[in-house]
């Protein structure tokens, strides 16, 4: 025992030894698998966009129109994120500590955004929030206009992002020990200094990451904005869209510099999810 | 509408770990009011619009040639995406879960790495590879193999967005259950085989169940990155979300509709499958309030 | 702060979980509330807190009808059997928590309420650790934490679930002689709840013994011990053999013999003898006395346990004897009388048994 403890510690191993057959197969069909799929089509994005020079690539990347649409698809999904914070939050308490008929049925209907195709979203937000649908009509008198507008791209986000601040915080809540509520309120704190002071900080990893997850899909989100963002060129056209439109008219080289620009991006908000998570569990010992 | 969450109806009692009765109704009023606003009314939408002009048009709407060849080519598509992504998700899972070796943290990074990316990149992507301006599409052509625009292409773009599913609903299960099942097994003169058949499939089967259910979905689903890479072919590389995206810009809002209400029925029967499957395979099934 | 119980009844749904439950405790005591599982302990502490309301009664706090308040408004300590430490907050900030949330009126200055926390920091032998967080502390040290935290609020009573229950024995023995300690030091009105026996006994000046939703006795250790007012106390508190016997003629019979105990002028009939297993002697020749085999002995540290076998309707009495006096007896049979003793009669379950007057020393009957 002993001496196979300090060989495996001095040697270094490739895997540790399991008796369980299989290794090199699954290993090697998901090697395999993820080398052809997702690997080589990645790398050869980020091949073609080296091969454009440092230059160029910045030329590119700084053309006014693109610099709008990133601004545009970073913004608003900013937007929606917070949005979704702030009612995914107040939803998953909802959920988790009350009770109303029809719980359960709301509680699935969370998950519409991940089951719903995107394009479908898409028509229905624009067939409601436009200035003759049920929302749009109500809202238009007031001089308030959705569709075709930045805002219509906000409500497509907030539609897309919303399960995943509900689904990263519910869990974190429903392990909220009832003792921690009860020793504030031993202590004299109000509900609201119970809620506001001890709850929320508790849940701010989980809702981080909530949000972290919102954003980036909002960044991407490509098929429920188009149809409600009237594409306006730097006023309501995303990042993706502009890489749509590029491709189309055979612009290789400016599609190929926005996607690593917003891959760029992407990859740093991973990061700083990662890196919250770390720090949480490092720190308070829980993560989200 | 709201009602306690089970105490004592003692008022003072209430105070410490609950909020005043006004309270809770406020709230639960206005987070239904934004599930409603945002979730169902824009479902309700689907569905009213489709039926606008009465089932009859609905029907007619789901019997042009188009629109069938659109659902078709779905169906073809998730057909083939969805189990070699089932054959890959339960590879890594096993690999992964059941094993320790250097770099497993990097290797379930690079598998979630789909989950990250745009749609629309996930379709550039294929585009630059398989492009007549690209190294491989020319060659590839000349021996009459189309990617682009067709099939393959399709079923790239869709393999590569649903890719994390199944892994990442199996691994965490396959992990929570460890390896001591497949050790007795072995043990008892199983071959390795025989154990995945015997053992661990029957462990897993409602997680792998439910990670096909989502990966389907998706693969249904998915707009961006076939738009990118379908060319959007009539009656050829149209698939239902691209056939809806077509129907509506002509304005033809009622056969857009009525193909995004079989999509959304789809959806619906996913969501009922998954809160199902929930509610009665919870311990069988590991991440299910991740995605 | 005095602390009384009034009649409290307290039924969640329709199980009672306290039936009529009164008692009073006086300022600076160090009380335990001892039970079972299910015997009502838990639910009586949080009555006191005002974490549950009663179904039925009142609780005063000095001459303060405490049962009107809220949790928040009766300003007590608890601390909770898993602590319940904010996790997000440094250990300074947890135990300074209950000063920060009081409203502007009455809250001291920070720097005020940083030397206080600093100074209950010290008291809990913590200082150093003010800036760590709950995650980055051993179980002990979070439960100090959770302590100076409930008495940073200067709590009319002090109110432990549990306190040791998480935490492995060797920390326990030593949390408990620091309580204490802390106790003497600070004079709050302590109640602590406690299924340990060893504890309550070695920590509280008065234990409060409860059962099924009722106090069955309340007093120091040495009355709980030495004088256990029901069987359930005397079963429940220490090791005790329990005999069916009979009386007659003012003397106790255990199957067909007498064993030489007179039980005063008790009426005749069905009783229990409790005694315990090192409150016996050993005699030669029996004319009146217990007698049985001895089917098991075992040497534990300074005395030795034997197990007699009295008749096959008993289940074995166990006695504890000087190791020379035992020294030979495997397989033999050998006659004992209890030295104390007490017994139970035998009625109608609930009316309380009349108790038979206690024998301190010898009941000497000849031989």
């Amino acid at each position: 025992m002993i001496s196979m403890a300090a060989r495996s510690s001095t040697r270094w191993r490739f895997r540790q030894p399991s008796v369980i057959p299989g290794f090199g197969l699954a290993l090697g069909v998901t090697l395999a698998w993820l080398t052809i799929i997702v690997l080589i089509p990645l790398s050869g994005l980020l091949w073609r966009s080296s091969g454009l020079g440092w230059s160029k690539f910045v030329e590119l990347a700084l053309d006014e129109r693109t610099v709008n649409a990133l601004t545009i698809s970073f913004g608003t999904a900013f937007i929606a994120a917070v949005v979704n914070l702030v009612f995914g939050v107040l939803l998953a308490w909802v959920l988790v500590r009350y009770r109303f008929p029809g719980k359960r049925v709301i509680d699935a209907m969370v998950d519409l955004p991940f089951a719903l195709p995107t394009a479908v979203a898409g028509i229905a937000l624009t067939t409601l929030y436009a200035p003759n649908g049920w929302i749009g009509s109500l809202l238009a008198p007031l001089g308030i206009k959705i569709a075709f507008t930045p805002a219509g791209i906000v409500v497509a986000l907030i539609f897309v992002g919303l399960p995943f601040v509900v689904r990263t915080v519910q869990p974190i809540m429903e392990e909220i020990d009832k003792e921690v509520e009860e020793a504030a309120a031993t202590l004299g704190a109000t509900r609201f200094q119970t809620i506001s002071r001890v709850l929320l900080p508790g849940l701010l990893p989980a809702g981080l990451t909530g949000f972290a997850l919102a954003f980036a899909r909002g960044v991407g989100e490509y098929g429920s904005v188009i149809f409600i963002a009237g594409n306006l060129p730097y006023v309501s056209e995303i990042a993706p869209l502009l890489i749509v439109i590029r491709l189309e008219e055979f612009n290789y080289p400016a599609a190929t510099a926005i996607a690593a620009v917003m891959l760029l991006l992407s990859f740093m908000m991973l990061l700083v999810i990662n890196v919250i998570q770390a720090w949480s569990r490092r720190r308070y010992g829980y993560g989200a | 509408m709201a009602h306690d969450a089970g105490y004592a109806p003692d008022t003072l009692v209430t105070a410490a770990t609950s909020e005043t009765r006004l309270s809770r109704v406020v709230l639960t009023i206005v987070a239904l009011g934004f599930v409603a606003l945002f979730l169902l009314l824009p479902l309700a939408t689907v569905f009213i619009e489709a039926f606008r002009k009465g089932a009859a048009e609905f029907f007619t709407a789901l019997g042009d040639p188009e629109t069938f060849a659109a659902i078709r080519l779905t169906l073809l598509v998730a057909g083939i995406a969805v189990p070699l992504n089932l054959v890959f998700g339960v590879a890594a899972a096993w690999a992964i879960a059941k094993f320790e070796f250097k770099g497993k943290a990097f290797l379930t990074t690079l598998i979630d790495l789909p989950f990250s990316v745009s749609p629309v990149i996930s379709g550039l992507v294929f585009v630059l590879l398989f492009s007549s301006h690209s190294l491989l599409g020319p060659i590839l052509q000349s021996y009459g193999i189309q990617i682009l625009f067709a099939v393959p292409g399709l079923v790239l773009a869709t393999v590569f967005v649903t890719f994390p599913f199944v892994a990442r609903e199996l691994i965490p299960l396959m992990q929570e259950q460890g390896t001591a099942d497949e050790e007795a097994a072995l043990s008892l003169g199983a071959t390795g085989w025989q154990t995945f058949w015997h053992v661990t499939l029957p462990n897993i089967k409602w997680g792998l169940l439910y990670g096909v259910l989502l990966c389907n979905a998706r693969a249904m689903g998915e707009f961006g990155a076939v738009s990118v890479v379908s060319g959007h072919i009539r009656g050829q590389t149209n698939t239902m979300p691209l056939q809806v995206e077509i129907l509506y810009n002509e304005y033809n809002f009622v056969a857009a509709f009525a193909v995004a209400a079989l999509l959304a029925l789809l959806a619906l029967v996913t969501l009922v499958l998954k809160t199902a499957l929930e509610l009665r395979y919870s311990d069988e099934i590991a991440a299910s309030r991740r995605h | 702060m005095e602390v009384r119980v009034q009649n409290i009844r307290k039924e969640f749904g329709r199980f009672p979980a306290l039936e009529d439950v009164s008692l009073d405790i006086r300022s600076g005591e160090l009380i335990a509330l001892l039970g079972p599982s299910g015997s009502g302990k838990t639910t009586l502490l949080r009555l006191v807190a005002g974490l549950e309301s009663p179904t039925e009664g009142t609780i005063f706090f000095g001459d303060e009808d405490a049962s009107k308040k809220t949790v928040q408004e009766r300003n007590i300590g608890f601390v909770f059997q898993h602590y319940a430490l904010f996790r997000h907050m440094t250990v300074l900030d947890n135990v300074a928590f209950g000063l920060k949330v009081r409203p502007a009126k009455r809250r001291p200055a920070a720097a005020d309420i940083r030397r206080r926390a600093l100074d209950l920091l010290e008291l809990v032998q913590l200082s150093g650790l003010e800036k760590r967080y709950p995650a980055q502390l051993s179980g002990g040290q979070r439960q100090r934490v959770a302590l100076a935290r409930a008495m940073a609020v200067e709590p009319n009573v002090l109110l432990l679930d549990e306190p040791f229950g998480a935490l492995d024995a060797q920390v326990r023995k030593e949390l408990r002689r620091w309580l204490r300690e802390i106790h003497d030091r600070t004079g709050h009105t302590t109640i602590f709840v406690t299924h340990d026996q060893e504890e309550a006994l070695e920590l509280a000046d008065r234990v409060v013994v409860m059962s099924k939703g009722a106090i069955e006795q309340v007093g120091t250790p040495d009355e709980i011990y030495d004088h256990p007012v029901s069987p359930f106390v005397y079963g429940f508190i220490g090791q005790s053999n329990c005999l069916d016997v009979t009386l007659a003629n003012g003397e106790i019979w255990h199957e067909d013999r007498p064993i030489g105990l007179r039980a005063g002028n008790e009426p005749d009939g069905a009783a229990a003898l409790y005694f315990r297993p090192h409150d016996v002697e050993l005699i030669d020749g029996c004319g009146g006395c217990l007698a049985g085999l001895v089917t098991a002995s075992r040497r534990v540290a300074g005395t030795r346990h034997l197990e007699l076998d009295l008749g096959r309707t008993h289940p074995p009495v166990e006695i504890e004897l000087p190791p020379e006096r035992a020294a030979s007896t495997d397989h033999t049979r050998i006659a004992f009388r209890p030295t104390r003793w007490k017994l139970f009669r035998k009625g109608g379950r609930k009316e309380a048994p009349p108790i038979e007057a206690e024998a301190p020393v010898l009941a000497a009957t000849g031989t």
